[in-house]
């Protein structure tokens, strides 16, 4: 069962939960992450992801392993790639463990890591019909 | 020696291309980035950005070798 993967079609989220279930555990805690409409006072149309596969991997299997050690929990975690619609699944994270505060911190925890440290990237497309890639504004300073 | 760059996101689309291969001498990633922002027109600095040798996160100071592939990282914005 791979621990991190990227997904370039929907995801069956009740197929990882499943995958999560164990006699051992009574707690199971999921993080969605979704397309939303609008991003600091621009109402977005849809969105692009793109990820550096090889990299994105490797560092996706590490952030969960480190939760899974840390929190002594099982987890996984999947992250979308190409074309997404406004209302669409980005990201999912499912965390199950013996209790409840270890699922929900390791939960937080595999999402925070994810933003800060997986190399995948964002573009947004505008309703006004401009793009942009996220987070990278004096990238985009001489184009 | 020859470097192989790939270009992901943002970079991808100012390079106005997916890769290229690059004949050198001894260098490392900073000063290979240094070339290739003056030819593609890349805005920021190298420390803005991370940066891969093969697969791996990397030193911007550390030598390169005949065959590396070379990745620059911009911002992430994964999630």
């Amino acid at each position: 069962m791979k621990r991190f993967a990227l997904a370039d079609r929907p995801v069956d989220t009740r197929a990882l939960r499943e995958s999560l279930a164990d006699p051992g555990c009574g707690g199971y805690a999921a993080f969605e992450g979704w397309v939303r409409d609008h991003n600091e006072g621009r109402r977005v149309r849809r969105l692009e992801y793109e990820a550096y596969p090889d990299l994105a991997l490797a560092e996706g299997t590490r952030v969960v392993a480190e939760a899974m050690e840390r929190f002594s929990v099982n987890a996984r975690c999947v992250h979308r790639t190409g074309d997404l619609a406004v209302g669409d699944l980005a990201v999912w994270v499912g965390v199950s463990g013996a209790h409840r505060d270890e699922a929900f911190q390791a939960c937080r925890y595999i999402i925070d890591e994810i933003k800060r440290r997986v190399p995948i990237w964002k573009k947004e497309h505008y309703t006004d019909g401009t793009a942009e890639w996220v987070n990278c504004v004096a990238c985009a300073a001489h184009s | 020696m020859r470097i192989e760059i790939e270009y992901f996101a943002i970079l991808r689309e100012q390079a106005g291309q997916a890769g290229e291969s690059l004949e050198l001498d001894a260098a490392t990633p900073v000063e290979v980035y240094r070339l290739l922002a003056e030819r593609h027109g890349f805005a920021p600095g190298h420390d803005r950005l991370r940066v891969a040798v093969n697969d791996a996160f990397a030193d911007w100071h550390t030598p390169l070798a005949d065959g590396d592939r070379l990745v620059f990282i911009p911002p992430v914005a994964g999630g």
